[in-house]
Protein backbone atom coordinates (compact mmCIF):
# COMPACT_ATOMS: atom_id res chain seq x y z
CA UNK A 1 0.00 0.00 0.00
CA UNK A 2 1.32 3.42 -0.88
CA UNK A 3 1.48 6.19 1.63
CA UNK A 4 -1.60 8.13 0.54
CA UNK A 5 -4.17 5.33 0.87
CA UNK A 6 -2.45 4.15 4.05
CA UNK A 7 -2.82 7.57 5.64
CA UNK A 8 -6.39 7.84 4.50
CA UNK A 9 -7.35 4.44 5.90
CA UNK A 10 -5.77 5.07 9.30
CA UNK A 11 -6.66 8.74 9.74
CA UNK A 12 -9.78 8.09 11.84
CA UNK A 13 -7.96 5.83 14.34
CA UNK A 14 -5.13 8.33 14.63
CA UNK A 15 -7.59 11.12 15.35
CA UNK A 16 -9.22 9.02 18.11
CA UNK A 17 -5.81 8.28 19.58
CA UNK A 18 -4.85 11.92 19.43
CA UNK A 19 -7.95 13.05 21.32
CA UNK A 20 -7.44 10.39 24.01
CA UNK A 21 -3.81 11.43 24.33
CA UNK A 22 -4.79 15.06 24.76
CA UNK A 23 -7.24 14.03 27.47
CA UNK A 24 -4.58 11.96 29.26
CA UNK A 25 -1.96 14.68 29.08
CA UNK A 26 -4.33 17.34 30.34
CA UNK A 27 -5.80 15.13 33.05
CA UNK A 28 -7.40 17.23 35.73
CA UNK A 29 -8.47 20.02 33.43
CA UNK A 30 -10.82 18.00 31.27
CA UNK A 31 -12.07 14.98 33.23
CA UNK A 32 -14.54 13.79 30.60
CA UNK A 33 -12.91 12.62 27.39
CA UNK A 34 -15.24 11.94 24.51
CA UNK A 35 -13.94 8.40 24.10
CA UNK A 36 -13.59 5.80 26.88
CA UNK A 37 -10.01 5.67 28.13
CA UNK A 38 -10.23 1.87 28.07
CA UNK A 39 -9.76 2.07 24.31
CA UNK A 40 -6.36 3.67 24.73
CA UNK A 41 -4.19 0.52 24.95
CA UNK A 42 -5.72 -0.97 21.80
CA UNK A 43 -5.35 2.28 19.87
CA UNK A 44 -1.79 2.63 21.13
CA UNK A 45 -0.78 -0.86 20.01
CA UNK A 46 -2.38 -0.32 16.64
CA UNK A 47 -0.49 2.95 16.30
CA UNK A 48 2.77 1.16 17.12
CA UNK A 49 2.05 -1.27 14.33
CA UNK A 50 1.33 1.62 11.96
CA UNK A 51 4.59 3.28 12.95
CA UNK A 52 6.55 0.09 12.36
CA UNK A 53 4.82 -0.37 8.99
CA UNK A 54 5.53 3.21 7.95
CA UNK A 55 9.18 2.70 8.76
CA UNK A 56 9.46 -0.65 7.04
CA UNK A 57 7.74 0.67 3.90
CA UNK A 58 9.95 3.77 3.84
CA UNK A 59 7.11 6.24 3.84
CA UNK A 60 7.92 9.93 3.98
CA UNK A 61 10.21 10.91 6.91
CA UNK A 62 7.69 13.51 8.05
CA UNK A 63 4.97 10.92 8.47
CA UNK A 64 7.35 8.59 10.31
CA UNK A 65 8.43 11.40 12.62
CA UNK A 66 4.81 12.29 13.33
CA UNK A 67 3.90 8.69 14.19
CA UNK A 68 7.02 8.35 16.33
CA UNK A 69 6.02 11.44 18.22
CA UNK A 70 2.52 10.05 18.83
CA UNK A 71 3.96 6.74 20.06
CA UNK A 72 6.48 8.51 22.29
CA UNK A 73 3.78 10.62 23.90
CA UNK A 74 1.54 7.65 24.56
CA UNK A 75 4.22 5.32 25.93
CA UNK A 76 4.63 6.88 29.40
CA UNK A 77 0.86 6.85 29.90
CA UNK A 78 0.64 3.11 29.31
CA UNK A 79 3.82 2.17 31.19
CA UNK A 80 3.65 4.55 34.11
CA UNK A 81 4.80 3.13 37.45
CA UNK A 82 2.04 3.52 39.92
CA UNK A 83 2.69 5.59 43.02
CA UNK A 84 -0.03 5.07 45.61
CA UNK A 85 1.82 6.96 48.30
CA UNK A 86 0.06 5.86 51.45
CA UNK A 87 -0.39 2.22 50.52
CA UNK A 88 3.24 2.16 49.47
CA UNK A 89 4.43 3.70 52.74
CA UNK A 90 2.34 1.33 54.85
CA UNK A 91 3.47 -1.75 52.93
CA UNK A 92 7.01 -0.50 53.20
CA UNK A 93 6.95 -0.14 56.97
CA UNK A 94 4.94 -3.31 57.62
CA UNK A 95 6.84 -5.63 55.33
CA UNK A 96 9.18 -4.21 52.71
CA UNK A 97 11.78 -2.74 55.04
CA UNK A 98 12.14 -5.59 57.60
CA UNK A 99 12.06 -8.23 54.86
CA UNK A 100 14.81 -6.54 52.89
CA UNK A 101 16.80 -6.21 56.09
CA UNK A 102 16.53 -9.94 56.78
CA UNK A 103 17.44 -10.74 53.19
CA UNK A 104 20.60 -8.67 53.60
CA UNK A 105 21.28 -9.92 57.12
CA UNK A 106 24.93 -10.76 56.44
CA UNK A 107 25.80 -7.28 55.20
CA UNK A 108 23.92 -5.80 58.16
CA UNK A 109 25.88 -8.02 60.55
CA UNK A 110 29.13 -6.88 58.96
CA UNK A 111 28.12 -3.22 59.27
CA UNK A 112 27.11 -3.80 62.90
CA UNK A 113 30.51 -5.36 63.62
CA UNK A 114 32.31 -2.47 61.92
CA UNK A 115 30.39 -0.05 64.11
CA UNK A 116 29.95 -1.74 67.49
CA UNK A 117 33.38 -3.41 67.85
CA UNK A 118 35.34 -0.14 67.64
CA UNK A 119 32.68 1.42 69.86
CA UNK A 120 33.11 -1.22 72.59
CA UNK A 121 36.90 -1.37 72.39
CA UNK A 122 37.30 2.40 72.39
CA UNK A 123 34.70 2.79 75.13
CA UNK A 124 36.49 0.36 77.44
CA UNK A 125 39.88 1.80 76.60
CA UNK A 126 38.79 5.38 77.30
CA UNK A 127 37.14 4.25 80.51
CA UNK A 128 40.52 2.89 81.64
CA UNK A 129 42.73 5.65 80.24
CA UNK A 130 41.76 9.31 80.58
CA UNK A 131 44.29 10.50 78.02
CA UNK A 132 43.19 8.26 75.15
CA UNK A 133 40.28 10.47 74.03
CA UNK A 134 42.77 13.17 73.01
CA UNK A 135 43.96 10.90 70.22
CA UNK A 136 40.56 11.42 68.57
CA UNK A 137 39.55 14.97 69.53
CA UNK A 138 41.45 18.11 70.40
CA UNK A 139 41.24 19.58 73.87
CA UNK A 140 38.63 22.22 72.95
CA UNK A 141 36.23 19.55 71.72
CA UNK A 142 36.79 17.44 74.84
CA UNK A 143 36.21 20.46 77.08
CA UNK A 144 32.96 21.24 75.26
CA UNK A 145 31.85 17.63 75.59
CA UNK A 146 32.62 17.63 79.29
CA UNK A 147 30.71 20.86 79.87
CA UNK A 148 27.66 19.44 78.03
CA UNK A 149 27.25 16.52 80.41
CA UNK A 150 28.62 18.10 83.58
CA UNK A 151 26.24 17.16 86.45
CA UNK A 152 26.62 20.72 87.77
CA UNK A 153 25.46 22.26 84.48
CA UNK A 154 22.05 22.16 82.87
CA UNK A 155 20.48 19.08 81.36
CA UNK A 156 22.06 17.99 78.08
CA UNK A 157 20.29 18.83 74.87
CA UNK A 158 18.90 22.07 76.27
CA UNK A 159 20.13 25.58 76.64
CA UNK A 160 20.35 27.36 80.01
CA UNK A 161 16.82 28.76 79.62
CA UNK A 162 14.91 25.59 78.92
CA UNK A 163 11.87 26.11 76.79
CA UNK A 164 9.75 23.98 74.54
CA UNK A 165 10.82 25.92 71.47
CA UNK A 166 14.46 25.08 72.21
CA UNK A 167 13.41 21.45 72.02
CA UNK A 168 12.04 22.15 68.58
CA UNK A 169 15.23 23.83 67.49
CA UNK A 170 17.20 20.77 68.60
CA UNK A 171 14.70 18.59 66.72
CA UNK A 172 15.42 20.54 63.54
CA UNK A 173 19.13 20.19 64.16
CA UNK A 174 18.91 16.44 64.75
CA UNK A 175 16.82 15.96 61.62
CA UNK A 176 19.19 17.92 59.39
CA UNK A 177 22.40 16.62 60.93
CA UNK A 178 21.70 13.00 61.77
CA UNK A 179 19.66 12.01 58.73
CA UNK A 180 22.15 13.86 56.54
CA UNK A 181 24.98 11.81 58.10
CA UNK A 182 22.97 8.63 57.50
CA UNK A 183 22.50 9.49 53.82
CA UNK A 184 26.19 10.30 53.44
CA UNK A 185 27.18 7.02 55.07
CA UNK A 186 25.15 5.32 52.36
CA UNK A 187 26.37 7.41 49.44
CA UNK A 188 30.01 7.01 50.42
CA UNK A 189 29.56 3.28 49.81
CA UNK A 190 29.88 3.98 46.12
CA UNK A 191 33.60 4.54 46.74
CA UNK A 192 34.13 0.75 46.63
CA UNK A 193 32.45 0.52 50.03
CA UNK A 194 35.46 2.15 51.68
CA UNK A 195 33.60 5.36 52.48
CA UNK A 196 30.93 3.52 54.45
CA UNK A 197 33.53 1.41 56.28
CA UNK A 198 35.45 4.52 57.30
CA UNK A 199 32.35 6.40 58.46
CA UNK A 200 31.09 3.39 60.43
CA UNK A 201 34.43 2.83 62.20
CA UNK A 202 35.06 6.51 62.92
CA UNK A 203 31.51 7.01 64.27
CA UNK A 204 31.95 3.92 66.44
CA UNK A 205 35.27 5.20 67.77
CA UNK A 206 33.90 8.67 68.53
CA UNK A 207 30.75 7.46 70.27
CA UNK A 208 32.68 4.85 72.23
CA UNK A 209 35.32 7.36 73.27
CA UNK A 210 32.66 9.83 74.41
CA UNK A 211 30.80 7.26 76.47
CA UNK A 212 33.94 5.80 78.05
CA UNK A 213 35.49 9.15 78.85
CA UNK A 214 32.35 10.64 80.40
CA UNK A 215 31.73 7.51 82.49
CA UNK A 216 35.31 7.69 83.76
CA UNK A 217 34.76 11.32 84.83
CA UNK A 218 31.65 10.30 86.77
CA UNK A 219 29.26 12.05 84.37
CA UNK A 220 27.50 8.74 83.69
CA UNK A 221 24.32 9.60 85.63
CA UNK A 222 23.79 12.53 83.22
CA UNK A 223 25.04 10.91 80.02
CA UNK A 224 23.44 7.47 80.07
CA UNK A 225 19.82 8.51 80.79
CA UNK A 226 20.11 11.12 78.02
CA UNK A 227 21.26 8.69 75.32
CA UNK A 228 19.30 5.62 76.38
CA UNK A 229 16.00 6.80 74.84
CA UNK A 230 17.07 7.47 71.27
CA UNK A 231 20.08 5.15 71.20
CA UNK A 232 18.20 2.06 69.98
CA UNK A 233 16.87 3.87 66.90
CA UNK A 234 19.85 6.05 66.12
CA UNK A 235 22.60 3.44 66.46
CA UNK A 236 20.76 0.77 64.47
CA UNK A 237 19.86 3.33 61.79
CA UNK A 238 23.53 4.27 61.38
CA UNK A 239 24.40 0.59 61.04
CA UNK A 240 21.67 0.08 58.44
CA UNK A 241 22.82 3.08 56.40
CA UNK A 242 26.32 1.65 56.51
CA UNK A 243 25.03 -1.75 55.42
CA UNK A 244 23.28 -0.12 52.45
CA UNK A 245 26.57 1.55 51.51
CA UNK A 246 28.40 -1.78 51.82
CA UNK A 247 25.85 -3.28 49.42
CA UNK A 248 26.91 -0.75 46.79
CA UNK A 249 30.55 -1.47 47.51
CA UNK A 250 30.00 -5.20 47.23
CA UNK A 251 28.42 -4.77 43.80
CA UNK A 252 31.56 -3.00 42.61
CA UNK A 253 34.15 -5.27 44.24
CA UNK A 254 32.46 -8.66 43.96
CA UNK A 255 29.68 -8.44 41.39
CA UNK A 256 29.36 -12.23 41.17
CA UNK A 257 27.90 -13.46 37.91
CA UNK A 258 26.59 -10.04 36.82
CA UNK A 259 28.37 -7.13 35.21
CA UNK A 260 29.38 -4.46 37.70
CA UNK A 261 26.67 -2.14 36.41
CA UNK A 262 23.94 -4.77 36.64
CA UNK A 263 25.09 -5.79 40.12
CA UNK A 264 25.11 -2.15 41.21
CA UNK A 265 21.56 -1.72 39.96
CA UNK A 266 20.32 -4.90 41.61
CA UNK A 267 21.92 -4.00 44.94
CA UNK A 268 20.90 -0.34 44.77
CA UNK A 269 17.25 -1.37 44.83
CA UNK A 270 17.65 -3.12 48.19
CA UNK A 271 19.99 -0.41 49.42
CA UNK A 272 17.40 2.29 48.74
CA UNK A 273 14.83 0.38 50.80
CA UNK A 274 17.30 0.08 53.68
CA UNK A 275 18.23 3.77 53.55
CA UNK A 276 14.58 4.80 53.38
CA UNK A 277 13.78 2.74 56.47
CA UNK A 278 16.85 4.01 58.29
CA UNK A 279 15.82 7.60 57.51
CA UNK A 280 12.44 6.99 59.15
CA UNK A 281 14.19 5.47 62.17
CA UNK A 282 16.46 8.51 62.38
CA UNK A 283 13.39 10.74 62.24
CA UNK A 284 11.93 8.79 65.16
CA UNK A 285 15.27 9.09 66.97
CA UNK A 286 15.25 12.86 66.42
CA UNK A 287 11.76 13.13 67.94
CA UNK A 288 12.80 11.05 70.97
CA UNK A 289 16.10 12.86 71.39
CA UNK A 290 14.59 16.35 71.21
CA UNK A 291 11.41 15.85 73.21
CA UNK A 292 12.07 12.91 75.53
CA UNK A 293 15.80 12.53 76.13
CA UNK A 294 16.11 16.13 77.25
CA UNK A 295 13.06 15.98 79.49
CA UNK A 296 13.28 15.81 83.25
CA UNK A 297 11.97 12.27 83.77
CA UNK A 298 13.69 10.08 86.35
CA UNK A 299 16.76 8.15 85.26
CA UNK A 300 15.07 4.81 85.98
CA UNK A 301 12.17 5.62 83.66
CA UNK A 302 14.59 6.66 80.92
CA UNK A 303 16.56 3.45 81.23
CA UNK A 304 13.32 1.46 81.04
CA UNK A 305 12.29 3.33 77.89
CA UNK A 306 15.73 2.62 76.42
CA UNK A 307 15.46 -1.12 77.07
CA UNK A 308 11.93 -1.10 75.67
CA UNK A 309 13.27 0.66 72.57
CA UNK A 310 15.90 -2.03 71.96
CA UNK A 311 13.32 -4.78 72.43
CA UNK A 312 10.91 -3.04 70.05
CA UNK A 313 13.57 -2.54 67.35
CA UNK A 314 14.81 -6.12 67.54
CA UNK A 315 11.28 -7.54 67.56
CA UNK A 316 10.39 -5.39 64.54
CA UNK A 317 13.39 -6.55 62.55
CA UNK A 318 12.88 -10.18 63.52
CA UNK A 319 9.12 -10.48 63.18
CA UNK A 320 7.55 -7.76 60.99
CA UNK A 321 6.51 -8.92 57.55
CA UNK A 322 6.89 -12.61 58.37
CA UNK A 323 3.26 -13.38 57.69
CA UNK A 324 2.08 -12.34 54.27
CA UNK A 325 -1.25 -10.59 54.53
CA UNK A 326 -1.95 -11.56 50.93
CA UNK A 327 -2.14 -8.26 49.13
CA UNK A 328 1.04 -6.49 50.20
CA UNK A 329 3.85 -6.29 47.65
CA UNK A 330 6.97 -8.16 48.70
CA UNK A 331 9.22 -5.21 48.04
CA UNK A 332 7.15 -2.38 49.38
CA UNK A 333 9.50 0.42 48.46
CA UNK A 334 10.03 -0.21 44.81
CA UNK A 335 6.53 0.30 43.42
CA UNK A 336 7.29 -1.42 40.16
CA UNK A 337 3.69 -2.30 39.37
CA UNK A 338 2.87 -1.55 35.80
CA UNK A 339 -0.53 -0.29 34.81
CA UNK A 340 -2.31 2.49 32.97
CA UNK B 1 29.06 4.12 16.75
CA UNK B 2 26.47 6.82 16.09
CA UNK B 3 27.56 10.38 16.63
CA UNK B 4 24.19 11.76 17.63
CA UNK B 5 22.70 11.54 21.13
CA UNK B 6 19.53 9.69 20.21
CA UNK B 7 19.25 6.38 22.05
CA UNK B 8 16.77 3.88 20.68
CA UNK B 9 14.98 1.58 23.05
CA UNK B 10 12.49 -1.02 22.04
CA UNK B 11 9.04 -0.93 23.58
CA UNK B 12 7.03 -4.08 24.32
CA UNK B 13 5.19 -3.45 21.05
CA UNK B 14 8.42 -4.01 19.18
CA UNK B 15 8.92 -0.48 17.90
CA UNK B 16 11.95 1.69 18.55
CA UNK B 17 11.45 4.87 20.55
CA UNK B 18 14.13 7.52 20.36
CA UNK B 19 15.33 9.23 23.54
CA UNK B 20 17.50 12.33 23.20
CA UNK B 21 19.87 12.13 26.19
CA UNK B 22 21.03 15.43 27.66
CA UNK B 23 24.70 16.31 28.02
CA UNK B 24 26.56 17.92 30.93
CA UNK B 25 26.02 21.54 29.83
CA UNK B 26 22.20 21.78 30.07
CA UNK B 27 22.29 19.60 33.18
CA UNK B 28 24.79 21.91 34.87
CA UNK B 29 22.60 24.91 34.01
CA UNK B 30 19.56 23.11 35.43
CA UNK B 31 21.53 22.36 38.59
CA UNK B 32 22.48 26.03 38.93
CA UNK B 33 18.85 27.06 38.45
CA UNK B 34 17.72 24.60 41.14
CA UNK B 35 20.42 25.90 43.45
CA UNK B 36 19.16 29.43 42.96
CA UNK B 37 15.56 28.36 43.63
CA UNK B 38 16.57 26.61 46.87
CA UNK B 39 18.54 29.64 47.97
CA UNK B 40 15.55 31.92 47.36
CA UNK B 41 13.28 29.61 49.38
CA UNK B 42 15.75 29.57 52.27
CA UNK B 43 16.07 33.37 52.18
CA UNK B 44 12.29 33.69 52.14
CA UNK B 45 12.11 31.46 55.23
CA UNK B 46 14.88 33.25 57.10
CA UNK B 47 12.52 35.72 58.87
CA UNK B 48 11.26 32.66 60.78
CA UNK B 49 14.44 32.83 62.82
CA UNK B 50 12.83 35.74 64.64
CA UNK B 51 10.77 33.10 66.48
CA UNK B 52 14.01 32.02 68.18
CA UNK B 53 14.12 28.28 68.91
CA UNK B 54 11.00 27.25 67.03
CA UNK B 55 11.89 29.28 63.92
CA UNK B 56 15.47 28.09 63.95
CA UNK B 57 14.26 24.49 64.16
CA UNK B 58 11.91 25.05 61.23
CA UNK B 59 14.75 26.58 59.24
CA UNK B 60 17.01 23.59 59.91
CA UNK B 61 14.25 21.21 58.82
CA UNK B 62 13.79 23.29 55.68
CA UNK B 63 17.52 22.96 54.93
CA UNK B 64 17.21 19.21 55.28
CA UNK B 65 14.10 18.96 53.09
CA UNK B 66 15.57 21.20 50.40
CA UNK B 67 18.83 19.31 50.31
CA UNK B 68 17.44 15.78 50.15
CA UNK B 69 13.76 15.71 49.24
CA UNK B 70 13.35 18.66 46.87
CA UNK B 71 14.67 16.77 43.81
CA UNK B 72 12.93 13.49 44.69
CA UNK B 73 9.53 15.11 45.18
CA UNK B 74 9.63 17.07 41.93
CA UNK B 75 11.02 14.19 39.90
CA UNK B 76 8.42 11.69 41.08
CA UNK B 77 5.45 14.06 40.75
CA UNK B 78 6.41 16.05 37.64
CA UNK B 79 9.29 14.14 36.05
CA UNK B 80 11.78 16.94 36.57
CA UNK B 81 12.86 19.59 39.07
CA UNK B 82 11.89 23.17 38.20
CA UNK B 83 15.44 23.86 37.02
CA UNK B 84 15.43 20.84 34.71
CA UNK B 85 11.98 21.77 33.46
CA UNK B 86 13.23 25.23 32.60
CA UNK B 87 16.00 23.64 30.55
CA UNK B 88 13.52 21.31 28.85
CA UNK B 89 14.94 18.20 30.56
CA UNK B 90 13.15 15.15 31.92
CA UNK B 91 14.27 12.29 34.17
CA UNK B 92 13.19 8.84 32.95
CA UNK B 93 14.07 5.20 33.58
CA UNK B 94 16.42 3.91 30.91
CA UNK B 95 13.45 2.24 29.19
CA UNK B 96 11.85 5.65 28.74
CA UNK B 97 9.14 5.33 31.42
CA UNK B 98 8.67 8.19 33.92
CA UNK B 99 11.02 7.95 36.91
CA UNK B 100 9.61 6.25 40.02
CA UNK B 101 10.15 6.75 43.74
CA UNK B 102 12.93 4.25 44.38
CA UNK B 103 14.98 5.18 41.31
CA UNK B 104 14.66 8.88 42.09
CA UNK B 105 15.65 8.25 45.70
CA UNK B 106 18.75 6.30 44.65
CA UNK B 107 19.95 8.81 42.08
CA UNK B 108 19.52 11.71 44.46
CA UNK B 109 21.05 10.08 47.55
CA UNK B 110 24.12 9.15 45.50
CA UNK B 111 24.50 12.83 44.65
CA UNK B 112 26.97 12.86 47.58
CA UNK B 113 29.51 10.86 45.61
CA UNK B 114 28.98 12.77 42.37
CA UNK B 115 29.57 16.00 44.26
CA UNK B 116 32.93 14.69 45.45
CA UNK B 117 35.53 16.27 45.61
CA UNK B 118 34.08 19.68 44.71
CA UNK B 119 31.14 20.93 42.65
CA UNK B 120 30.25 17.64 41.01
CA UNK B 121 33.79 16.77 39.88
CA UNK B 122 33.12 13.03 39.86
CA UNK B 123 29.70 13.57 38.29
CA UNK B 124 31.17 15.66 35.46
CA UNK B 125 33.93 13.16 34.67
CA UNK B 126 31.39 10.36 34.78
CA UNK B 127 28.96 12.09 32.41
CA UNK B 128 31.81 12.77 30.00
CA UNK B 129 32.96 9.13 30.04
CA UNK B 130 29.54 7.50 29.77
CA UNK B 131 28.01 7.53 26.32
CA UNK B 132 24.57 8.33 27.73
CA UNK B 133 25.94 11.14 29.93
CA UNK B 134 24.94 9.34 33.12
CA UNK B 135 26.48 10.27 36.44
CA UNK B 136 27.09 7.61 39.10
CA UNK B 137 23.66 8.13 40.62
CA UNK B 138 22.03 7.58 37.23
CA UNK B 139 24.08 4.43 36.65
CA UNK B 140 23.01 2.90 39.95
CA UNK B 141 19.38 3.93 39.62
CA UNK B 142 19.09 3.05 35.94
CA UNK B 143 17.88 6.50 34.94
CA UNK B 144 18.53 8.88 32.06
CA UNK B 145 18.18 12.63 31.77
CA UNK B 146 16.64 13.34 28.38
CA UNK B 147 15.46 16.34 26.42
CA UNK B 148 11.69 16.57 26.61
CA UNK B 149 10.95 16.66 22.93
CA UNK B 150 9.04 19.35 21.16
CA UNK B 151 5.72 18.16 19.90
CA UNK B 152 5.42 18.00 16.16
CA UNK B 153 2.85 20.40 14.83
CA UNK B 154 0.86 17.59 13.26
CA UNK B 155 0.29 19.68 10.14
CA UNK B 156 2.80 18.47 7.63
CA UNK B 157 3.36 20.64 4.62
CA UNK B 158 2.88 19.22 1.16
CA UNK B 159 0.04 16.78 1.79
CA UNK B 160 -0.10 14.19 -0.93
CA UNK B 161 -2.83 14.07 -3.56
CA UNK B 162 -3.60 11.48 -6.17
CA UNK B 163 -1.86 11.69 -9.50
CA UNK B 164 1.64 12.98 -10.09
CA UNK B 165 4.27 11.96 -12.57
CA UNK B 166 5.44 8.36 -12.63
CA UNK B 167 8.95 8.30 -11.23
CA UNK B 168 11.70 6.48 -13.15
CA UNK B 169 11.56 2.77 -12.29
CA UNK B 170 14.11 1.18 -9.95
CA UNK B 171 14.76 4.19 -7.77
CA UNK B 172 16.81 3.30 -4.66
CA UNK B 173 14.87 3.54 -1.38
CA UNK B 174 17.12 6.32 -0.10
CA UNK B 175 16.41 8.43 -3.16
CA UNK B 176 12.67 7.84 -2.84
CA UNK B 177 12.81 9.01 0.76
CA UNK B 178 14.84 12.07 -0.22
CA UNK B 179 12.17 13.00 -2.75
CA UNK B 180 9.37 12.53 -0.19
CA UNK B 181 11.27 14.55 2.43
CA UNK B 182 11.76 17.30 -0.12
CA UNK B 183 8.03 17.46 -0.84
CA UNK B 184 7.19 17.70 2.86
CA UNK B 185 9.66 20.45 3.59
CA UNK B 186 9.57 22.43 0.35
CA UNK B 187 6.99 24.98 1.57
CA UNK B 188 9.30 26.05 4.35
CA UNK B 189 12.29 26.67 2.10
CA UNK B 190 13.12 29.77 0.10
CA UNK B 191 12.57 29.65 -3.66
CA UNK B 192 16.25 29.62 -4.55
CA UNK B 193 16.92 26.80 -2.08
CA UNK B 194 14.02 24.75 -3.44
CA UNK B 195 15.37 25.07 -6.95
CA UNK B 196 18.88 24.18 -5.86
CA UNK B 197 17.72 21.06 -3.97
CA UNK B 198 15.39 19.95 -6.76
CA UNK B 199 18.16 20.23 -9.37
CA UNK B 200 20.53 18.28 -7.12
CA UNK B 201 17.90 15.56 -6.67
CA UNK B 202 17.26 15.31 -10.40
CA UNK B 203 20.97 15.00 -11.03
CA UNK B 204 20.90 11.83 -8.94
CA UNK B 205 18.12 10.19 -10.95
CA UNK B 206 18.89 8.02 -13.93
CA UNK B 207 18.31 10.26 -16.97
CA UNK B 208 15.51 9.09 -19.26
CA UNK B 209 16.98 7.71 -22.47
CA UNK B 210 14.58 9.37 -24.89
CA UNK B 211 13.08 12.18 -22.83
CA UNK B 212 13.88 15.88 -22.90
CA UNK B 213 17.00 17.33 -21.22
CA UNK B 214 16.97 17.67 -17.40
CA UNK B 215 14.60 20.33 -16.16
CA UNK B 216 16.11 23.44 -14.63
CA UNK B 217 14.70 26.10 -12.32
CA UNK B 218 11.04 25.88 -11.28
CA UNK B 219 10.45 23.14 -13.75
CA UNK B 220 12.81 20.96 -11.71
CA UNK B 221 10.84 21.68 -8.55
CA UNK B 222 7.60 20.78 -10.28
CA UNK B 223 9.06 17.59 -11.63
CA UNK B 224 10.40 16.42 -8.25
CA UNK B 225 7.11 17.26 -6.56
CA UNK B 226 5.31 15.31 -9.26
CA UNK B 227 7.49 12.29 -8.55
CA UNK B 228 6.85 12.74 -4.83
CA UNK B 229 3.10 12.81 -5.29
CA UNK B 230 3.26 9.70 -7.42
CA UNK B 231 5.48 7.88 -4.91
CA UNK B 232 3.21 8.77 -2.02
CA UNK B 233 -0.18 8.11 -3.55
CA UNK B 234 0.44 5.58 -6.26
CA UNK B 235 -2.29 3.33 -7.42
CA UNK B 236 -4.79 1.68 -5.12
CA UNK B 237 -3.86 -1.86 -4.11
CA UNK B 238 -0.23 -1.31 -4.96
Amino acid sequence: MRQGPFEASRAAAWADYRSLLTALEGRGRDPSPVLPLARFPALYRRLCADYALARARRYAPGLIAELHDLVRRGYPHLYRRRNAWWALALGFMAAGFPRTLRRQARVCALAAALFFLPLLVMGLACWQDGELIYSLMDSAQVAELESLYDPDGGRPGRGPERQADTDFMMFGFYVMNNIGIGFRTFGAGLLLGLGSVLILISNGLMIGATAGHLTRLGFGPVFWPFVSGHGPFELTAIVICGAAGLLLGRALIAPGRLTRLAALRANARDAAVLVGGAALMLLLAAVVEAFWSASGAAAGVKYAVGVLGWVAVMAYFALAGRVDGGAGPVRGGSGDDHGP
Amino acid sequence: MPLDTIRLNETPEGVDLGLRVAGPAPRALALAADGAIRLVILLALSPLSALSGLGLGLNLIAVFLLEWLYPVTFEVLYGATPGKRAMGLLVVHDDGTPVGLSASLIRNLLRVVDFFPLFYGVGLVCTLVDRDFRRLGDLAAGTLVVHAQRRSTGARAGRTHAGGTPAPPGLPIATQQAILAFCERARRLSGARRIELAETLLAHLPSPATGPARARGWAAVEQVEGYGTWLASGRAGD
